[in-house]
């Protein structure tokens, strides 16, 4: 019989609703509390985009119901919490009620960064991240003709793509040499590249924001790029990445690095007190090829997954990830990685790459020289099956192995192209091998048996 | 490009006003020789005298026209009914031949040119607006803007479109008389394919199936890039134009009765009625065809085709329900409801008629072996209950006027008795489902607002749960609609098919049952 708490939680993200609905699941008596300033319900944050784009409204983002809360006894309150007062578990809220927990779970989530740019304080200058920046976003683009957007990253494209659905041109400033190239290889970058440009954004790459400039009002009308030139504009949107979102926490007892510092446990220096999600910061990576922050809906989720576990269990397991994954979707075209996939030669590991003769689709298998074991995988403009990918990369299987079973990888929708041929084939030309997937009968073709 | 389309949309617009105007324009004039052409014999001489008054009299509109009809016709009978005679009563409804006999306008002398104003032009815009569309965009799924769209979200717009197709049902079940200039126009149309004059269904059968030849094409544009999408729509498009439209008319051409051959019992709920039986059976070998064909369709048909492939074989790639939905009603099948309330009144519903079509038809059959003694007039009275609020009211009126209210699968989620029998296989014994794609899924719900079946998809994405629903059609748009390549149609083995505790890929501290 587990000893009945109240656990309040901060931040209503995948991380702490993940974390409410689990110890919810395995603890019946404790009250569980979620406290969030950004909207009362939880919604699908990545989803933010669509409800701009007119595919959906807010009411679809939410992935449970109304009713849900209240049924699975999770009690929920729309409030910004100003203050925490850890030595007598308390918080201040906006309000000025004060609210007592017995555990303390954070899950604030991010803020966009901004880096002092000049101007980057006028009207019409914005991230993206919260319900409030889209509302913002709403009004800041009302009318206007043309944005600027700055950072190459999954949040500037979204932008760029948000953007470009109401006909508002944007010109789409990149620092690095090619789209998110901190993180894809060059190929995989160049193919997003031209994607882009195909759906008439104005890409300038290697190309820094240095200054914003507004008119009389104090509302932007230009950008100064480092290349000295003047772009005239009516919306600039900040997507430099985040942060964690842990202003309000500063200077209190709590051990802080740029995010809340915790341990394999979620633990912080504070007894009771955890963190999970984008504000968390582990002491030591999770992994050897993780992040001490982890700013993903799916580390998020597996965060609030695992602690819940070691609230409610006598036997606290620290996290653990598995193989890594990750998807995103750039314009019309889908990308999904498995394990590691690194962006630049590395000592040891080697990659084979196949591209579709469309340009819009490739595989990138990355294997250890030596041994040719699997160790991850990229893909554009073709759905993997997770499980398979997730099996191969954690048995190390052979590069040859893999490649000889790609169809049952494969999760595109039926009747699509089968790009396992192709890839064999460029394979098979280039080694020199004779590498044959086995084929399926006409039977089996006809009842759509994988086996 | 633009100037093509906004073109395209007022032709539309012209050839819709037309359409809706056509039925009040010209005269009528009702001559004895007409009655004696239309009326059955035995009532020819009672009815005769009747309409006397109505004889040379020039109505300036069907309104008036159909009003005297009725005036004369119904005191004819009120006065038998007072008097009790009730085999003198007259049952059959002769306003709607009557009224098309009589009619001397336009439409009558050029039906051809009216049918290009009106049908013509409908179908002449529609293209002009559709063929340019997404023309020099990348291939993808195109749903920006559809919740800003008074047509696609309940707006004005789409609270006028709605309004009129009701209306125009109501006139097609219950009032068709005030159509006959409709049905006149594409009279000649009817006589090349099968014969005979139009009927009201037959102008009804021309513009269903115009209406999904061109929302068909739509969907080329709108899905292009999807083989999947592409290859469903034509061929529903495909059965919709062969089976549904020109093979049942050539059929009447033969002399045969007029049969759709991918019709099943029980949404083909007068398949054991007493007049289609004898009709196959008086038919010789194609009539007897019929009749086999039929029932092997409902014992094995649908049960093999949906243990391979689940109902979709059916309802979005043969049925013409769901052809319709499929092509006009997709710019609406965001608007059906995904509340777990929704779901729970689909069930009682959709299996409620199920029973109803079954008892109906079992007192049916067992009628008709006992040569229509005992229960004659139970028959007649499940068959008028179920053909006024099955057939009619639910499949036609809310079926399809409610597309721009609660989306384009009222009927087959609601109300089809062959959904709810296929669903029962597909929920139960099949190969079908929908894989969830491993931890990938971000709860973003497009699939869910996209399922034109009201199925929340996403509950099961994200706890990555295969979708194993009786109520799913297998359009595959959730599937396309998805941004992280989390859904994939499949017909597979049947071990592992339904997860109920589904453990979500990536994390290997703890194994969280969903």
């Amino acid at each position: 019989m587990i000893k009945r708490k109240k656990i309040i939680i901060i931040g209503n993200g995948i991380a702490g609703i993940t974390c409410a609905r689990n110890i919810r699941k395995k603890d019946e008596n404790s009250e569980i509390l979620v406290i969030s300033g950004e909207t009362e319900f939880f919604f699908s944050r990545t989803a933010l985009m669509y409800i701009y784009m007119g595919h959906m409204q807010f009411e679809h983002t939410k992935p449970y119901e109304d009713w849900f809360w209240e049924k699975n006894n999770i009690q929920l309150l729309q409030a910004w919490v100003e203050l925490v007062d850890f030595n007598n578990k308390t918080l201040l809220l906006d309000s000025g009620k004060k609210v007592g927990y017995d555990v303390l779970v954070l899950a604030t989530g991010s803020v966009p960064n901004k880096f002092d740019w000049p101007g980057q304080s006028l009207n019409g200058v914005q991230g993206l991240y919260s319900k409030q920046d889209l509302d913002i976003m709403e009004e800041n683009t009302a009318g206007i003709s043309h944005a600027v957007i700055v950072g190459g990253g999954l949040i500037g494209i979204e932008m760029a793509e948000m953007l470009a659905s109401r006909d508002i041109s944007v010109t789409f400033l990149v620092r690095e040499k090619n789209f998110w190239d901190n993180v894809l290889p060059v190929e995989e970058a160049q193919l997003v590249n031209r994607h882009i440009l195909e759906h008439h954004i104005d890409l300038r790459l290697e190309t820094e924001m240095k200054e914003i400039c507004g008119d009389d009002s104090g509302r932007v009308d230009s950008v100064l790029t480092n290349k000295g030139e003047k772009i005239e504009c009516q919306f600039v949107g900040l997507a430099v990445g985040v942060s964690p979102n842990v202003k309000f926490l500063k200077n209190l007892e709590l051990d802080m690095g740029r995010g809340i510092l915790v341990d394999r446990y979620f633990r912080t220096n504070i007894e009771d007190v955890y963190a999970i999600g984008d504000c968390a910061e582990f002491r030591e990576k999770p992994g050897a090829d993780r992040k001490n922050i982890e700013q993903v809906w799916y580390t998020g989720r597996m965060h609030g997954e695992t602690l819940a576990h070691n609230l409610t269990s006598e036997d606290a397991v620290p996290y653990r990830p598995g193989i890594w994954f990750n998807s995103a979707k750039f314009f019309d075209i889908e990308y999904q990685t498995y394990g590691l996939v690194p962006n630049e030669r590395k000592e040891g590991i080697d990659s084979f790459y196949w591209e579709s003769d469309s340009g819009e689709s490739c595989l990138r298998l990355v294997f250890e020289k030596q041994t040719e074991k699997i160790l991850g995988v990229n893909s554009f403009g073709w759905r993997l099956r997770h499980e398979f990918f997730d099996k191969a990369i954690h048995e190390g299987w052979n590069l040859e192995r893999v490649l000889t079973q790609l169809d049952k990888a494969d999760f595109n929708t039926e009747f699509y192209e089968k790009f396992h041929k192709s890839v064999l084939a460029q394979y098979n030309a280039q080694e020199g091998r004779n590498l044959k997937i086995k084929k399926s009968s006409f039977l089996q073709r006809l009842i759509g048996s994988r086996a | 490009m633009r100037k093509i389309q906004i073109t395209g949309l007022i032709v539309f617009l012209l050839g819709l006003v037309s359409f809706s105007l056509i039925p009040f324009i010209g005269s009528y004039q009702l001559d004895q020789k007409m009655v004696e052409r239309k009326v059955k014999e035995e009532h020819l001489e009672p009815l005769i005298p009747v309409l006397e008054p109505m004889y040379g009299e020039t109505y300036s509109s069907n309104f008036a026209f159909i009003s005297d009809f009725n005036k004369y016709f119904d005191e004819y009978n009120e006065a038998l009914k007072e008097a009790e005679e009730w085999d003198k009563v007259i049952w059959d409804d002769y306003v709607f031949e009557l009224t098309k006999e009589a009619s001397l306008g336009p439409v009558h002398q050029n039906p051809f040119w009216y049918l290009a104003i009106s049908v013509g032009l409908g179908v002449i815009g529609g293209l002009m607006y559709i063929l340019p569309l997404y023309r020099g965009e990348p291939e993808g799924i195109k749903n920006d803007g559809i919740y800003f769209s008074s047509m696609k979200s309940r707006g004005l717009l789409g609270i006028i479109t709605g309004t009129w197709l009701i209306l125009f049902y109501v006139i097609l079940y219950w009032f068709p008389e005030y159509m006959t200039n409709l049905v006149l126009m594409v009279d000649p149309l009817s006589y090349l394919l099968s014969g005979n004059p139009a009927s009201q269904w037959f102008l009804y059968g021309l513009i269903y199936t115009l209406a999904i030849l061109v929302m068909g094409i739509r969907m080329f544009r709108k899905y292009r890039g999807n083989t999947y999408q592409t290859i469903r729509t034509a061929s529903v498009m495909f059965f919709q134009l062969a089976f549904a439209f020109l093979i049942p008319e050539i059929l009447v051409l033969l002399n045969k009765p007029w049969h759709d051959f991918k019709n099943i019992w029980p949404l083909d709920y007068t398949f054991f009625y007493d007049y289609r039986l004898d009709g196959m059976l008086g038919s010789g070998a194609l009539g007897m065809f019929m009749l086999i064909w039929g029932i092997i369709l409902i014992i094995v048909g649908v049960p093999l085709f949906t243990y391979f492939y689940g109902k979709r074989w059916y309802c979005s790639w043969v049925c013409g329900c769901g052809g319709l939905a499929e092509t006009l009603g997709d710019p609406y099948r965001q608007l059906s409801d995904k509340s777990l309330k929704a779901w729970k009144v689909e069930r009682y519903m959709i299996h409620g008629v199920l029973v109803f079509a079954v008892l109906m038809t079992l007192v049916t059959i067992l009628n008709y072996f006992m040569e229509f003694g005992l229960l004659g007039e139970a028959t007649n009275q499940l068959h008028s209950i179920y053909g006024f609020a099955i057939g009619a009211a639910f499949a036609g009126v809310v079926g399809t006027g409610f597309y721009p209210f609660m989306g384009n699968r009222v009927w087959c989620r609601f109300g089809c008795p062959l959904a709810a029998y296929l669903g029962i296989v597909q929920r139960f014994k099949s190969r079908f489902r929908i894989t969830t794609n491993g931890g990938q899924c971000i709860s973003c719900g497009n699939c869910s607002t996209y399922c034109e079946m009201g199925i929340d998809v996403r509950w099961y994405a994200q706890r990555g749960q295969n979708i194993v629903r009786a109520s799913c059609v297998g359009c595959g748009v959730c599937a396309a609609v998805c941004p992280r390549g989390v859904l994939k149609l499949e017909n597979g083995e049947e071990e592992g098919r339904i997860n109920e505790n589904p453990i979500l890929i990536g994390n290997k501290s703890i194994t969280v049952k969903s």
